[in-house]
């Protein structure tokens, strides 16, 4: 391409020398290549070995290679499926899918209460009241600094050392026991559907509103009033829709039957242990990074912020944490993989998450291989969306420079 | 801290002052300025300033004040004041834990009076306990040694390996009338110490190479092998490695050949230890100024003396606090591989809950274990913050 075009400045168009390689070892060309080509020998070579040693102590074992054992008839129990899971009839696969989709659910779940906590407490230890920052600051000191599998642990532990189902703590028709949280529900009706779909109509709704309230500040000056509408159009729509259709209540509330709780939503302790754990261990490392995202910011915005009026809290909101994100995004991308990587801890446990069902599929059909290929992919699938998705959000909140 | 004071400054400036102040302020600044209170100094000054400076912070100090003091009243009583430190001996000879069942609302200390040796060392033959002991004050002395600027220097390399060739030593012995241990005996806090200290050893010279081959511009096919390693095992679960350790690794090795667990568990730390150390060291080689290299190439270096005379000695004493933090969190990983039956510090605690005699007293036990993972973590976060601010500050002069 640079044949045709040819800047004048270089002298007539001085051709690269073409390279020719030299057989000789003074030639850093000829000599990478050698390198390359022994590196590569050698990892290749260790490859190879490793393969042919798998492949002859399998043939030794009469294991057959391969993913055909996943139709098989799994016979796992599994204590909380979210997905419909018969033991008796379900094979492999679908057990690895609740088992996939449990690990979805503590870690989604997992990643919003722990920035939430995260962000509360990292705020705290900023706060001008002594005994906030100092109680923010103990929390993120100790809960950092002890292994995450411990705590873990000692949480189940605690949970277990709950009274029983019968003498169960109750709020109401909340009963909390060492058989986990039972809650209470609504018996479903094709009511609450359509409430909710009035609900994602209304949120709509509301963000048009807004929307619009900010253009007309913009062009007047003057914001018309957000919260009124945005209330009545994401709780009055739903309520109205209830109520047209009939406003059908009839709750669900756990009773004690014999030895174990009958109705109600249950969380059990698996998974509250595993949650907590998760949790609060993260949004010690999360209270860090808001932390100093908040003071990586200038004090002159702050000083500025103060100086137009803005009270404190407004400050925090509108100027100082916008800005603040584009410095938390990047370690907290971090953090959310290392929650939904230390969400496979549920094993020691018992929470039926990938890994713990995987464990248990390769330890009876002996497929180690195919098992644990099947753990790597999961968890090298999740890394790569929680990181594609965060990149994304990075890239929509970056300062847009000029 | 600082922009804190700063609100608290612009805050309470009222609406009225603006517009009279100035007048008077021009005529005679002196006079008009308020005298300091008596109450703005001194303890008073200081609550009044950063306990009660508004109604908002009052009313969220008295409460949580409130709780505070209830909690800390609660488990000062739990924990010391109605707690059983030693437990009477039963009609069979053995330490009977009734007393403790008996009083629930008071900790039970004896358990860990009674299996202290057992949650330090595990299964280690009890008579030779004292070798675990050594190895232990020879890690932490190890740490401390390393810790100290004044023994940055090559020597340091051979002290490590000195020490860590005495330590498995001690722990194995077999000579000078020490009993040979088998590695399935050994417990408790050495296991802790050895995965993390031997993973960092053999897992940091490995973390250079990968760092280096994924910086390297002429050698397209090591770079890729370095990006795939890293990535790869970064993007899964310790455990699934640990996993991948104690059943795939059997199958890769030769019929006949088995290694050891702790042996396998090991190298499944190093592997993953040293994935996450490239990415460290790699952050000190991209924070080297270009000029480095150049002059380097310049001077007609090759490539392993520009490496290890100009590159290395900058990169690495830029990225030692990150790589003490890094530390850190696989000092704490190693807890994992209670997952795969090792008997490290948490597992021996564990075991020592299950023991039928003192069953429902976990909380105790777990106590103790996060205190002493408290410890390790706590010291060695505090020196890593320690030495970033000393850094910064010969950096930034």
């Amino acid at each position: 391409m640079s044949s045709t075009i040819i800047d004048p400045r270089t002298g007539g168009g001085r051709a690269k020398p073409k390279r020719t390689i030299r057989l000789s070892w003074s030639d850093p060309l000829f000599r990478n290549i050698v390198w390359q080509i022994l590196i590569v020998g050698i990892v290749l070579t260790v490859v190879y070995y490793l393969a042919s040693n798998t492949s002859r102590n399998l043939s030794e074992r009469h294991i057959a290679t391969g993913f055909a054992f996943l139709a098989r008839n799994a016979g796992i129990g599994i204590g909380e499926a979210m997905i419909p899971y018969d033991s008796a009839t379900s094979s492999f696969a679908d057990a690895l899918l609740v088992g996939l989709v449990n690990t979805i659910r503590v870690s989604v779940i997992g990643i919003i209460l722990a920035t939430i906590l995260g962000t509360v407490i990292g705020i705290g230890r900023l706060s001008r009241n002594w005994l906030i920052a100092r109680l923010a600051q103990i929390y993120v000191e100790v809960l950092r600094d002890i292994p995450v599998l411990l705590q873990l642990l000692f949480w189940y532990a605690l949970i277990q050392s709950l009274p029983a189902a019968r003498q169960a703590l109750h709020v109401g028709g909340v009963f909390l026991s060492q058989r986990g949280l039972k809650i209470p529900l609504l018996v479903w009706s094709e009511a609450y559907g359509w409430a909710f779909a009035a609900f994602l109509l209304g949120l709509v709704g509301a963000m048009a509103w807004n929307r619009m309230a900010t253009r007309r500040q913009e062009a007047t000056g003057i914001k018309p009033k957000v919260w009124p509408v945005a209330i009545a159009l994401a709780i009055g729509l739903p309520l109205l829709v209830w109520a047209a259709l009939g406003a059908p209540l009839t709750p669900d509330i756990p009773a004690l039957r014999g030895f174990n709780f009958q109705g109600g939503g249950t969380l059990t302790p698996e998974f509250v242990a595993l949650l907590m754990g998760l949790v609060i261990y993260t949004a010690a490392y999360i209270a860090e990074i808001v932390r100093s995202g908040i003071q990586a910011i200038p004090q002159g915005q702050w000083e500025a912020a103060g100086a137009l009026g803005l009270r404190p809290g407004s400050v925090l909101r509108l100027v100082i944490l916008p800005q603040s994100l584009r410095v938390i995004i990047p370690p907290m991308t971090s953090q959310f993989l290392n929650l939904a990587k230390n969400s496979s801890l549920a094993i020691a446990i018992g929470y039926p998450d990938i890994v713990a069902i995987a464990n248990t599929t390769l330890n009876q059909t002996g497929q180690a291989i195919e098992g644990i290929g099947i753990i790597m992919a999961v968890y090298l699938t999740i890394s790569v969306s929680i990181s594609l998705f965060m990149n994304w959000y990075n890239a929509r909140i970056a300062l847009v420079e000029r | 801290m600082s922009e804190n004071t700063t609100i608290a400054e612009i805050d309470p400036v009222p609406a009225t002052a603006g517009a009279t102040a100035p007048t008077i302020a021009a005529a005679n600044i002196a006079e008009t300025r308020p005298r300091p209170s008596v109450a703005s100094t001194g303890p008073v000054g200081w609550m009044r300033a950063n306990l009660f400076s508004g109604w908002w912070s009052s009313a969220v100090t008295l409460v949580l004040g409130y709780f505070v003091i209830r909690w800390a009243i609660g488990i000062v009583e739990w924990a010391l004041i109605r707690a059983h430190w030693a437990v009477p001996m039963g009609a069979n000879g053995q330490p009977d834990p009734s007393v403790c069942r008996a009083a629930t609302d008071g900790a039970c200390w004896a358990i860990i009076g009674e299996k202290y040796r057992f949650i330090l060392f595990g299964l280690y033959p009890y008579d030779q306990q004292w070798r675990p002991s050594i190895c232990v004050v020879l890690f932490i002395a190890l740490f401390v040694v390393s810790a100290s600027r004044r023994f940055w220097r090559k020597e340091l390399l051979g002290v490590w390996m000195v020490t860590l060739a005495v330590i498995g030593g001690l722990m194995w012995g077999g000579f000078a009338g020490l009993p040979y241990v088998s590695q399935e005996q050994w417990g408790g806090l050495p296991i802790t110490l050895i995965l993390a200290t031997f993973g960092l050893a053999f897992a940091f010279p490995l973390a250079v190479l990968v760092a280096l081959g994924r910086r390297s511009r002429n050698l397209p096919a090591v770079k890729l092998l370095c990006v795939l390693y890293v990535e790869l095992i970064r993007g899964v679960p310790l455990v699934s490695l640990l996993f991948m350790a104690s059943v795939m690794f059997p199958l890769f090795m030769p019929v006949g050949l088995n290694p050891d667990k702790l042996l396998r568990a090991q190298i499944a730390i190093i592997l993953f230890a040293g994935a996450y150390l490239a990415e460290v060291v790699r952050g000190g080689l991209q924070a080297l100024p270009k000029g480095q290299f150049e002059a380097a190439d310049a001077l007609g270096l090759s490539y392993w003396k520009k490496t290890s005379f100009i590159v290395l000695p900058q990169a690495l004493r830029l990225v030692i606090p990150p790589l003490v933090n890094t530390f850190i969190g696989f000092f704490k990983d190693t807890s994992l591989v209670l997952i795969i039956g090792i008997f490290d510090l948490l597992t021996s605690g564990k075991a020592a809950m299950t023991d039928p005699v003192w069953t429902g007293f976990s909380t105790e036990v777990y106590i103790v274990l996060a205190a002493i993972y408290f410890v390790f973590c706590f010291a060695m976060s505090r020196y890593s913050s320690g030495l970033e601010r000393d850094f910064s500050q010969t950096r930034n002069r």
